[in-house]
């Protein structure tokens, strides 16, 4: 096919006085460039497939829900988590009122270090009994949709089955305000 | 009687046809990969463990650009013919139905509709439309109305599918999230679905201790 005859018949027989000059091959080794062409294909099969979009599937409740219904949950079972702005994580423990609002409001940040929001559902969700277990997401409205993503993905990463996403309550706000102004 | 020698053969192989093939895959790779069409909006969607390819057909898809402005797109051209009538009887809009039907998406507040209707398609930027308008402390929240007409659309449509899809930006802010989980559930969307990138689990987590296929129920 893409051959080139280069013996050239009998070029070997050299002649008494006369001096050839050495014939150089022309083939060239494709090895390099078929590797090269497999490699591309690789990528390009692995690019496709991994820029699928997925879906993360969230579940409303019904707006129907009357306040009372929605305090249902034992105080000790709950873990509520402020996001504010910059990232910032914040959390608490079972009820907030003005006597424990500074030793009991803490924050957190998004890594899994020991300070992370996932340390801190995991050791909750350790130490409270599993139909207790809530976790109430409370956005503010400087987080970012990227936060709260991040957040229902702790959800089903720490297989948290009871959570709710309420709005933030003015006391709550400004207490992740003045917290975030202090941190700075 | 002596044996025929049998030349001796070179062991170089002529890689020229193993290219051939490894060319021809990569070229066919290349143009059969649908490239992502340049979209009209521009968003980063965040990441997430769930491994659920999202949906690509029957889709509501509502789009939170980074800025925070709300679009609207549908696939169905039916349910857009049946959206227009609806919302041409309720605004008293004369909306050019098959202009509304070739719209990928909607961006501007119902006010806007006929002007937004004639812009040529490869002008449509993300940038320069207002969004539909969800903030309620600035006037009405536009989407209930919007979602509303879908949902009448949906239920005269002799019990079409209907997938919600969320695509939101990074950094776009709560509110518009919000007020579009607000506009669902007034008319009784309580399933939605939340685009993201795919991925890992992260190892030694709950989840990840979990059987493979408990994942697919969640």
């Amino acid at each position: 096919m893409a051959e080139m005859d280069t013996s050239s018949g009998g070029g070997h027989k050299k002649g008494p006085g006369v001096k050839k000059g050495k014939k150089l091959s022309t083939r060239v080794d494709l090895t390099p460039m078929v590797d090269l062409g497999f490699l591309l294909i690789t990528f390009f099969i692995f690019t496709t497939t991994m820029s699928q979009a997925t879906a993360f599937k969230l579940n409303l409740p019904k707006d129907a829900d009357k306040p009372e219904d929605q305090n249902k949950a034992k105080e000790s079972g709950v873990l509520t988590i402020l996001l504010g702005k910059d990232n910032h994580v914040f959390y608490y423990e079972g009820m907030l009122d003005n006597n424990n609002a500074s030793s009991e409001f803490k924050s957190a940040n998004f890594g899994n270090g020991e300070n992370g929001i996932r340390t801190i559902i995991m050791r909750k969700k350790a130490n409270t009994p599993p139909d207790d277990f809530v976790v109430v997401i409370k956005p503010n409205n400087e987080c970012t949709y990227k936060n709260v993503v991040d957040i229902l993905d702790e959800m089903s990463i720490n297989v948290v089955k009871k959570y709710a996403l309420v709005d933030i309550s003015e006391v709550e706000n400004q207490l992740v305000k003045v917290t975030e102004a202090a941190g700075k | 009687m002596s044996r025929a020698k049998l030349p001796r053969k070179s062991t170089n192989i002529d890689m020229t046809a193993m290219c051939d093939v490894a060319f021809l895959l990569l070229s066919f790779f290349i143009l059969t990969t649908k490239f992502k069409p340049a979209e009209a909006i521009t968003v980063t969607t965040p990441s997430s463990v769930a491994s659920k390819v999202a949906p690509d057909k029957d889709i509501v898809l509502i789009t939170i650009d980074k800025n925070g402005k709300v679009f609207l797109g549908l696939d169905d051209e039916d349910i857009k013919g049946a959206m227009v009538d609806i919302i041409n009887k309720q605004k008293n809009l004369s909306l050019d139905a098959n202009a509304f039907k070739k719209a990928e998406f909607y961006g501007t507040p119902f006010s806007q509709l006929p002007q937004f209707l004639k812009i040529p398609k490869e002008d449509l930027k993300g940038d320069a439309l207002p969004g539909i308008p969800v903030d309620s402390t600035k006037g009405p929240n536009e989407l209930i109305e919007w979602m509303g007409v879908i949902h009448t659309a949906y239920e005269n449509s002799g019990g079409k599918k209907i997938n919600i899809l969320l695509k939101g930006d990074n950094d776009s802010k709560y509110p518009s999230f919000d007020a579009v989980v607000k506009a669902l559930k007034k008319n009784d969307f309580l399933k939605f679905q939340m685009v993201t990138n795919p991925e890992a689990v992260p190892v030694g987590s709950d989840l990840y201790k979990q059987p493979r296929e408990d994942e697919g129920k969640k």
